[in-house]
């Protein structure tokens, strides 16, 4: 797929697919991935928290579990790193589901050919990507939180057997968003 | 100087149907102590959200009371929520930081919150209400006042001598659990 642009789903009708599965509370830090998204959910005042860094994302979320209410928190997998003792810590062991909706930065890592492409055949993202890229979507699965990685005409699937999954574990589960899914 | 434990006994006995968030370690061990109860959230971990996880019980039950038990080193953690908290205004947060300028749970390893007044900070981000406290009867007074919130309440303390008190019993499940059927609507 080098330098073929993914099939895009508007941001209207990923967002419709979100909210016909019940979830009704969102937070989270900006991504450029996800940036049609996160405008779409603004254009409701007060459907969108912004938080200052992913970690208290994660926390409002839990409380707005704790309130009956069915969170998501969207962010980089750069913000995995600030989230992962909170989704840990709080989350798995409270049994507070969450659904994750993660930039996906970075998608086959560093540079493995004399082109430039990464490992995926696509061209490799900025340096700071190339490891969480390469690593953040085993370290969830490590750490028991099932990723999907839908491409747009999986999206409305990946969000009713990851919305099922959070019902039965009450535990969270992640939607991994590469650049161009959404638009 | 009430002590830490002393604190949170005060507020304790306050308490009607509030929401209480409990930050990790000993204020966690000592509210179990002093006032278990289905309402009070025992968050044994994630150090640095509990004034989070109350902003989010706060705005989606605007009607329901919320307290925050917050320390002054996980407060400093997470510095971040206290522009969240006045951004959003919920008028049913309380959020309370027991100041005992110490890391008291791993053996009272210094701050420097005797350096930062930590009211200014939340002054600072909006915080509609602040009070800095020190004597039991100024807290009474402080809570039973009309104000609409979110409150930010500073108690100055000491940390407490002698044994700690146990670990949280129930299971991490059990907490979500009862406090989920505690304030079902």
């Amino acid at each position: 797929m080098s330098g073929k642009t993914l099939p895009a789903a508007p941001a209207g009708e990923a967002l419709a697919a979100l909210e016909a599965r019940g979830f009704d509370f969102y937070s989270g830090v900006a991504c450029s991935i996800l940036a049609p998204l996160i405008t779409e959910l603004t254009r409701v005042p007060g459907r969108y928290r912004p938080a200052p860094r992913e970690d208290l994302a994660v926390g409002l979320a839990a409380g707005a579990y704790l309130a009956g209410r069915r969170p998501v928190a969207l962010m980089q997998n750069s913000g995995l790193g600030y989230s992962l003792n909170a989704l840990m810590s709080l989350n798995w062991i409270y049994r507070i589901p969450l659904l994750l909706v993660i930039g996906y930065r970075g998608f086959g890592g560093a540079p493995a050919r004399p082109d430039g492409a990464c490992a995926s055949g696509g061209p490799a993202d900025a340096p700071e990507h190339w490891v969480i890229g390469a690593h953040g979507e085993a370290l969830l699965k490590e750490i028991g939180i099932p990723v999907w990685v839908p491409d747009a005409a999986g999206w409305a699937g990946a969000v009713d057997e990851a919305a099922a999954w959070l019902e039965r574990e009450r535990r969270p589960a992640a939607l991994m968003l590469r650049k161009g899914i959404v638009s | 100087m009430m002590t830490t434990r002393e604190a949170i006994a005060v507020v304790a006995e306050l308490l009607k149907e509030e929401v209480v968030i409990c930050t990790t370690g000993y204020t966690c061990r000592d509210m179990q102590v002093v006032r278990d109860r289905a309402r009070n959230f025992y968050m044994i971990g994630s150090m640095g959200l509990a004034a989070p996880i109350g902003l989010g019980l706060a705005v989606a039950r605007p009607e329901l009371p919320v307290v925050v038990l917050d320390g002054d080193g996980a407060l400093l953690m997470g510095l971040g929520v206290l522009p969240m908290i006045a951004a959003d205004r919920p008028k049913n947060l309380t959020h309370v930081v027991l100041d005992n300028e110490a890391f008291v749970s791993t053996g009272k390893q210094p701050t420097f919150s005797s350096v930062v007044p930590l009211e200014r900070l939340a002054e600072a981000a909006g915080y509609p209400v602040v009070h800095r406290l020190v004597h039991p009867e100024q807290i009474r007074k402080v809570w039973g006042a009309p104000a609409a919130g979110p409150r930010f309440l500073l108690i100055k303390c000491r940390p407490d001598t002698g044994p700690a008190a146990p670990r949280v019993e129930a299971d991490p499940e059990r907490i979500t659990q009862r406090l989920m059927e505690a304030i079902a609507s």
